[in-house]
């Protein structure tokens, strides 16, 4: 049935060879148990001066990108994930006067910075993984409503820009300071819709690796990945990574919107993660740290693999505890095995894992599962969780040894 | 025969290479000018497919309702209502 409905939504209309033809759309190769209408509305489509990534909506675009995209430990700017809440994205014409403004009711002063003023201060560099908070939800069982992403709302990137506490400092920080708010430049299309606008606690914007990025893996930022400044917040979810910033806010409450309050959020005491005290309730609590997570890039579910011997290999990440091993699962010898690990660009970055793996000729599955340095360790199975974060299910991959 | 069967992975991305969004047909019924005034400006219609068919008449009144509450949707009651009935009744769970 998920073959029939892959077929409607490609347009592809060959009876024969509906293996080849599933093999290579890879949304549905990598992801079993998106919804049909997810399978049926994802594209492969081409953004100016992306990759062909596969697209999930196009209004405001929503983009992920193909497992092939991670089989390097830095992600390709080309082949970056895209992700909006709203569709009015400045290009790069009306980003020439972008400027960045600094204030609040616990700042010393309020400041308008240039692209130049944030070049001239000092640079840091850092490796970091970013992912989407709702990366997998597509997976969630029972699905729920969102953007469906499978596997590939994410990648890590090296980002260099200044340290953000350099650039509060500029401004003053008030010791009555509590949350420092963002938004940046796009913005929806009715004069009714509130700005997408975050906050982070004071901790988190001092932190040595919080920058204002100004540029990804040594190149300029792609717009669609927030030229010409995006806030960078390693081991943290997308949600907090402002694209276009243009406000920086010093705060003495709490940011009170629906993008703190209602959405971006989870379960108070179902998942490890930062403390954020200001937005932190009984109830539930704003999504932060990135779980300890794997994915295979080296086979999609249902490849074909030698029985002589294969290497299985993929990436792991976390939220910047590091990786402290991968093990892998072989349902012929019913046993896991320790894969290698390589060197990761950062503690925040994707590290690289592999194993050398034989069977006998026929159908059997692989899991795989990753620690962290802290101790956490992929769960069985997904966590359930109203708007489907935090996905990071051991991965079965159903292979066949001829 | 192996290339023909690549062959329509080979055209989609060229059809929509400059980001012009396809026009995106939903179901017929009685709520689609509705939603072509009030839902369309904002967002493609994708949207709608994506999340489907899984959410119940109660997922989709609050989808409807968020878009009102969250976004600044400018429908009334009314409206919001019989988007909702449309939705469910075309890509809500059976």
């Amino acid at each position: 049935m998920q073959r029939r409905s892959l077929l409607v939504g490609t347009g592809a209309a060959f009876a024969s060879g509906i293996t080849d033809v599933f093999a290579q759309n890879p949304l549905a190769a990598t992801n079993p148990g998106l919804s049909d209408g997810t399978r049926a509305e994802a594209v492969m489509d081409s953004l100016p001066g992306k990759s062909p990534l596969i697209k999930l909506s196009y209004r405001p675009p929503n983009y992920e990108s193909p497992v092939s995209a991670f089989t390097t430990p830095l992600t390709q700017r080309e082949d970056f994930f895209v992700r909006y809440h709203l569709s009015q994205i400045p290009d790069r014409a009306a980003l020439a006067d972008w400027s960045l403004t600094i204030g609040g009711d616990a700042a010393g002063k309020t400041i308008k910075l240039s692209l130049a003023d944030l070049k001239a201060l000092p640079q840091q560099e850092i490796a970091a993984v970013c992912q989407c908070s709702g990366n997998r939800r597509g997976l969630s069982s029972p699905h729920v409503a969102g953007v469906q992403w499978g596997v590939g709302a994410m990648g890590c990137a090296l980002w260099r820009g200044p340290r953000l506490r350099d650039v509060l400092a500029l401004a003053g920080i008030q010791p009555q300071a509590v949350e420092i708010a963002f938004h940046g430049t796009d913005h929806g299309v009715l004069e009714a819709t509130p700005q997408f606008a975050k906050s982070i606690p004071i901790p988190r914007a001092m932190d040595d690796n919080t920058l204002i990025a100004l540029a990804m893996n040594d190149e300029e930022m792609p717009v669609w990945n927030g030229f010409p400044a995006r806030l960078v917040v390693p081991g943290w979810t997308g949600t907090y990574w402002m694209k276009h910033i243009s406000n920086l806010d010093i705060r003495t409450q709490k940011l009170d919107n629906f993008w703190m309050k209602a959405a971006y959020r989870v379960p108070t005491g179902m998942f490890p993660g930062s403390d954020f005290p200001t937005q932190d309730n009984a109830t539930n609590r704003p999504i932060t740290d990135i779980l300890i997570n794997s994915l295979a890039t080296s086979h999609d579910d249902n490849a074909t693999v030698r029985s002589s011997g294969f290497t299985l290999s993929g990436m792991a990440w976390d939220n910047g505890s590091g990786i402290a091993r991968v093990d892998v699962w072989l349902s012929s010898g019913e046993t896991w095995s320790v894969a290698m690990i390589g060197i990761e660009e950062s503690r925040f970055a994707f590290r690289p894992w592999s194993i050398q793996l034989a069977a006998s000729p026929g159908p059997f599955t692989v899991r795989i599962r990753a620690t962290a340095n802290s101790g956490t360790v992929q769960p069985e199975k997904p966590i359930f969780n109203p708007d489907g974060y935090h996905h990071n299910a051991i991965q079965t991959l159903r292979l066949t040894a001829i | 025969m192996r290339a023909l069967l690549f062959l329509p992975f080979l055209l989609l991305p060229l059809l929509s290479a400059q980001a012009e969004e396809p026009t995106i047909t939903l179901r017929p019924g009685p709520a689609l000018a509705t939603i072509s005034t009030h839902c369309s400006g904002c967002h493609s219609l994708d949207y709608v497919q994506m999340n489907a068919p899984f959410l119940s008449a109660d997922g989709w009144k609050a989808e409807v309702a968020k878009m009102r509450a969250a976004f600044g949707a400018q429908f009334d009651d009314e409206d919001a209502a019989a988007i909702t009935a449309y939705l469910a009744s075309n890509y809500g769970a059976s």
